[in-house]
């Protein structure tokens, strides 16, 4: 037991002082938070300056109909402008009709011009159109302003469980999506580790004078827990600075959109009375908030652990039957990937009904229930279906590692060929 | 007392029979060599020997007691033939874990470390890694991680090879000073001049048997073919007698081959009634060299697979 513990604390120093392991930890967080304050801010930034468009306009048709509320474009109607001064006067550009049967338009501009430009020129047309009709049937145009201008939304409809507590459908999809996704990626990320790790100890050759130390199992299972639990920090890490830095930017949100949540939270029930009052911003913030985190953080460490010693220990069983040769070990972990990406696309195609038959399945066996019961999670799965599940997972990995460790003891010490299929079966079952 | 008793081992591969029946005993404080051609089983024995392997039949008594993996490596240092170590790992910090592996607490570990570092004249090398080292200093460190934790039983598969001789010759006095401790010394090679310059008991294996058992000096009597040399100040050219055959003829000296039953005293009779005077008169021993070649050169060289 000692012995094991040695070699995970090497496993586990070894790889967090090295600088890559601190670069991806803190880098990580810091660019997803990058990227979306930066797409936010280019969204904000890229708001195109007003453009004057010059509207050749003969028959006076539009003129009273085309309104310049808007902050993008400004239409001016001036009939001495034609296709060859209009740059001189000032303009962006220059509409005039072309063909009046088809009632089609041409947009003339020195370059090209942009596709919202274009599509806001061609909504423009044709809202002033479609009004156009209206008050010629006879409908008040102030009138019809005025039902415009109210909300459209005259009912609403909220998902409610038995427990009295708003469902929301879009955020679970996105926690199950993104907590399924990060255990994918993670597997494949540290069970990875695990095989150059084995592979770097047989190429190596220190395997030999390890062995005759140690039990090549403790070996195998120091190494796996040791990388296990380098992984563990790290995703203990990036959940810390994403909630550090998620409290950053709630402290930028606008005031009243905050108290607004804390109603919200407060009392659910005045989001029925009085829909419209609330921004759908803060109606989302309090759906994210009352989501069960306590049990999905608990649940993404247990399938985290569950998963990655699952499959560890066959990526580990890979690297001890290779040689050098990375080739030989894509082909070996070709058999290995094609359950993890199969839950993963289990995940991603049933992920609007979380409670079907292949779902349900998926998130039983032990090869995908990492990935797909992460994706049941937030809509609260029965009890015993959480529990059978974690059971099977459980024995699972037992299973894989008992194993992994037979094929391991002998592959790790073999040099020369690659071992096949059918040898490897012969070692699992020799004693 | 006898360390080391191997009785009747065993281990077949699939196509092999690497290891077939073989039994010896090493006693305490021998430097033993176990010696034979590449492919004769040396290393597969020796993995029996330090656990890596289980005999497939036979028994491996360490100590007076039956060998016990888990807890016997603690006595065992054991250098494979191919090197391996971190080499992204400080080499201090390297040598503190393998000892700690072998049952060392790190206080002692690190005192001890640092005794040899000084003795190998590699203090300054704590904290590099092992990919900086050449060959030769990563042997050199190999050696020192082996023996580190005094064990009772130390085995080196080609300890020299890639050394020069300055640090061969340093390893070599280690080996002799440690054998002379009390520990035991089972040394695997083909190189020949180094067993007969180092070993006093040797082994020789082939195809998976032993051939040949005993001490350096009882293997070369058994093989010895009846030979001497003579040296003389001047020797006559027409030196012929039915007792001897003159094998090598040199001006100060001769090479002779016994007749069986002849007494060493009847050649020098010989020489003394010639007038001649012998300066030198020894018996002429064949190198192990020449025995091993004698023994393994008329089976077939390769190892053939086999179905077993």
């Amino acid at each position: 037991m000692n012995k094991i513990w040695l070699i995970i604390k090497r496993e586990y120093v070894t790889r967090v002082r090295n600088k890559t392991f601190l670069l991806s930890t803190f880098l990580l967080p810091l660019m997803i938070v990058l990227f979306i304050a930066g797409s936010i801010f280019l969204s904000v930034k890229s708001e195109e300056k007003s453009k004057r468009i010059a509207f050749a306009d003969s028959s006076e048709f539009f003129k009273p109909l085309l309104r310049n509320d808007s902050s993008k474009l400004n239409f001016v109607f001036d009939k001495t402008i034609d296709t060859v001064n209009y740059t001189k006067k000032g303009f962006d550009g220059f509409v005039y009709l072309d063909d009046s049967a088809n009632h089609h338009f041409v947009l003339r501009t020195p370059k090209a011009a942009s596709m919202s430009t274009i599509s806001s020129i061609e909504s423009k047309l044709n809202e002033a159109y479609q009004n156009y009709q209206l008050q010629k049937s006879g409908i008040d145009k102030a009138y019809l302003d005025s039902l415009r201008k109210a909300s459209s939304r005259y009912f609403s409809v909220d998902n409610k469980g038995d427990d009295d507590k708003i469902v929301n459908a879009g955020v679970n999809y996105a926690v199950g999506f993104g907590s399924g996704i990060l255990i994918y990626i993670t597997m494949f990320i540290f069970g990875a580790m695990v095989m150059r790790g084995v592979m770097e100890e047989k190429t190596n050759r220190i395997a030999e004078v390890m062995v005759s130390s140690v039990k090549p199992f403790q070996l195998m299972l120091g190494k796996i827990l040791g990388i296990g639990a380098v992984g563990l920090t790290q995703l203990l890490l990036w959940i810390i600075l994403m909630s550090a830095l998620s409290l950053v930017a709630t402290a930028f949100l606008p005031a009243d959109i905050m108290s607004q949540v804390q109603q919200i939270q407060n009392n659910p029930a005045v989001v029925n009375n009085n829909a419209a009052q609330f921004n759908e911003a803060a109606k989302l913030m309090a759906n994210v908030s009352s989501l069960n985190w306590p049990l999905i953080i608990g649940c993404f460490i247990f399938y985290f652990i569950g998963g990655y010693l699952f499959y560890s220990s066959l990526f580990a069983a890979v690297g001890s039957v290779v040689n050098e040769d990375p080739q030989e070990a894509q082909s070996l972990m070709l058999p290995i990937m094609m359950p993890i990406i199969f839950g993963f696309i289990i995940l991603s195609s049933n992920l609007n009904t979380p409670d079907n038959d292949a779902m349900f399945w998926g998130s039983m066996i032990p090869f995908t229930s990492p990935i797909v019961m992460m994706g049941r999670i937030s809509t609260s799965p029965p009890w015993w279906q959480l529990a059978l599940s974690m059971v099977l997972l459980i024995g699972g990995f037992l299973f894989t590692t008992w194993m992994a460790g037979k094929i391991y003891r002998t592959g790790i010490l073999m040099y020369g060929k690659k071992a096949s299929w059918k040898e490897m079966i012969k070692w699992t079952f020799r004693k | 007392m006898n360390i080391l008793e191997l009785q009747n081992l065993k281990k077949y591969f699939a196509t092999q029979k690497a290891v077939d029946d073989i039994s010896f005993n090493i006693a305490q404080g021998d430097i033993f060599g176990l010696l034979g051609p590449n492919g004769a089983g040396k290393t597969t024995l020796l993995r029996m020997i330090t656990g890596i392997f289980y005999p497939d039949s036979g028994e491996v008594v360490f100590n007076g007691r039956k060998f016990d993996p888990i807890n016997d490596t603690a006595y065992i240092g054991y250098m494979p033939e191919e090197r391996g170590l971190y080499k992204k790992m400080k080499i201090g910090e390297q040598a503190v874990y393998l000892a700690q592996l072998k049952g060392l607490s790190k206080a002692d570990a690190m005192s001890k470390i640092k005794a040899w570092f000084v003795k190998f004249e590699m203090e300054s090398w704590w904290n590099k890694k092992v990919e900086d080292l050449s060959k030769g200093m990563s042997q050199k460190l190999q050696f020192v991680t082996t023996v580190l934790h005094e064990p009772k039983l130390i085995i080196l598969d080609e300890p020299f090879s890639g050394l020069d001789p300055v640090n061969a010759n340093l390893i070599k006095d280690e080996i002799f000073s440690l054998a002379q401790k009390g520990s035991t010394i089972i040394f695997s090679t083909h190189r020949m001049e180094q067993v007969e310059e180092i070993c006093n008991h040797i082994v020789l294996v082939n195809k998976g048997k032993k051939i040949l058992d005993g001490t350096v000096k009882e293997v070369k009597n058994e093989f010895k073919e009846n030979m001497y040399r003579i040296g003389a100040a001047i020797l006559p050219e027409d030196i012929q007698h039915p007792a001897f055959e003159v094998i090598k003829h040199k001006p100060d000296e001769l090479l002779l081959k016994l007749a069986p039953g002849t007494k060493t005293n009847d050649v020098l009779q010989y020489f003394i009634s010639k007038n001649i005077t012998v300066n030198t008169f020894s018996e002429v021993f064949p190198s192990l060299n020449e025995i091993f070649i004698k023994l393994v050169e008329g089976t077939k060289n390769a190892r053939q697979f086999q179905e077993i």
